[in-house]
């Protein structure tokens, strides 16, 4: 994921790393796990680098640990700006796959069929794990919606799958 | 030679053939199969490979053309069409893609049917019924007519009627063939529950949501197991990668 996400829940109003951390927290639910506070206040840090991002620190919260505040500069706006206008999506990489079929058949080297077998199992548990993550979050939660949308596409890896078992079936039954 | 004691249903070179000759059809060809109390086994393959024909057997709706069948500890590829029976209303529930509710019966007249004809008394029997259909979250559609229900709300009910019995295992075929992916992801819910629950399930499917909710995937082409996977323990827990979160949770990303 890019810089630009983190800056992006930045531009609500300026917001302390500990606000930030748990307005990703509320967006990505059970994905946030991973992300400990440290990388959120590295992202924090890189970006106050790189000009996006001014901080000061807060009068009257003597006792927190984290009084910085963090705020968008100019140019963080014309960032996050440009960022929400820019048409980029994920994009899998199925040819990498595809070629290891083509490679192994070619080759001799392995048989495509359990290759595809491997990839399927594997998929299908991920598809397990986010399923079991969907199904625990209540109705209309943020975080519900983007483990629906990790279903769906695995559910799609999973479909072009059975088309390259087709595919390969009658091939292996040739040679 | 019955190794299955510690399986609720256990076959052994099950087979069912149609027709002769040129035109022979092996739709189940020589099948092993044990399946552990509580167990739920998911069966995918493309269509006509055989797992709506081996359902068919596992449940005792069809008669297999070899091999050999136990059900709860019995017999049924020896067993008369009488105890065939008694033992598909008693020890197994089913759940169909088209539902196969009684159009002219409420939710709850569905839902007790079987137990009705089982011989249970009449109150024992909506007694039970009402409270599945708590369990599968319909209680205020307990006198609705099948017509007045979403198709995702048919199926409940008809997962509620699968229960009734208190069967020894659930055969559904295709159970959300027919559902948009809401009311798929609730009777996924439900089938989660009914394995937490320890209710031994088998499901016969196309949808990959549904088999990942399967202890052990079966995959079926030709009328034969081709793979078997077991899908508990491979956890990866790392779904934030599977978002694309890895750039955020990695130190040098």
């Amino acid at each position: 994921m890019q810089q630009e996400a983190v800056l992006a829940m930045l531009a609500k109003e300026p917001s302390h790393g500990y606000e930030l951390r748990a307005r990703l927290r509320q967006a990505l639910g059970p994905l946030g796990d991973a992300m400990n506070d440290g990388h959120v206040y590295v992202t924090l840090t890189r970006l106050e680098k790189a000009g996006l991002v001014a901080s000061e620190q807060s009068a009257g919260l003597p006792d927190r640990p984290d009084r910085k505040v963090y705020a968008l500069t100019a140019d963080g706006q014309q960032r996050v700006a440009a960022w929400l206008a820019e048409v980029s999506w994920p994009r899998p990489d199925l040819a990498e796959f595809h070629l290891k079929l083509i490679a192994a058949a070619a080759a001799g080297l392995a048989d495509p069929l359990a290759i595809v077998g491997a990839q399927r199992r594997e998929l299908l548990r991920r598809l397990r794990d986010a399923q079991r993550a969907a199904l625990a979050e209540p109705d209309g939660s943020a975080a519900g919606l983007l483990l629906e949308g990790i279903v769906l596409r695995l559910q799609a890896d999973l479909r072009w799958l059975e088309a390259c078992e087709r595919n390969w079936t009658p091939r292996k039954d040739r040679s | 030679m019955n190794d299955t004691g510690a399986s609720v249903l256990g076959a052994r070179g099950l087979r069912k053939e149609y027709g002769k000759g040129e035109g022979l059809v092996r739709a189940v060809d020589d099948v092993d199969l044990d399946v552990a109390h509580g167990e739920t086994v998911a069966v995918m393959g493309p269509s006509g490979c055989g797992k709506s024909t081996l359902l068919h057997l596992l449940g005792g709706l069809d008669r297999p053309s070899g091999g050999e069948l136990w059900l709860a500890g019995q017999r049924l590829d020896q067993m008369g069409e009488r105890g065939l029976a008694r033992l598909r209303r008693t020890a197994v529930g089913f759940v169909f893609q088209a539902f196969h509710l009684m159009d002219e019966l409420t939710a709850v007249e569905n839902v007790e049917l079987p137990a009705l004809l089982a011989g249970q008394p009449a109150r024992t029997a909506r007694r039970r019924a009402s409270g599945l259909l708590d369990r599968v979250g319909l209680t205020d559609r307990a006198a609705f007519l099948p017509s007045a229900l979403s198709g995702g709300q048919r199926q409940r009910v008809a997962i509620a009627r699968a229960l009734v019995s208190d069967p020894q295992v659930v055969l559904a075929d295709e159970p959300t063939g027919n559902l948009d992916s809401r009311s798929t992801m609730d009777v996924l819910r439900l089938f989660e529950d009914l394995h937490a629950d320890g209710q031994t399930l088998i499901i016969v499917t196309h949808d990959s949501r549904i088999a990942a909710t399967a202890d052990r995937l079966i995959s079926m082409r030709d009328g034969a197991f081709v793979d078997e996977t077991r899908l508990t323990g491979g956890s990866t827990g790392n779904l934030g990668a599977l978002a694309g979160l890895a750039g955020l949770t990695e130190r040098d990303g």
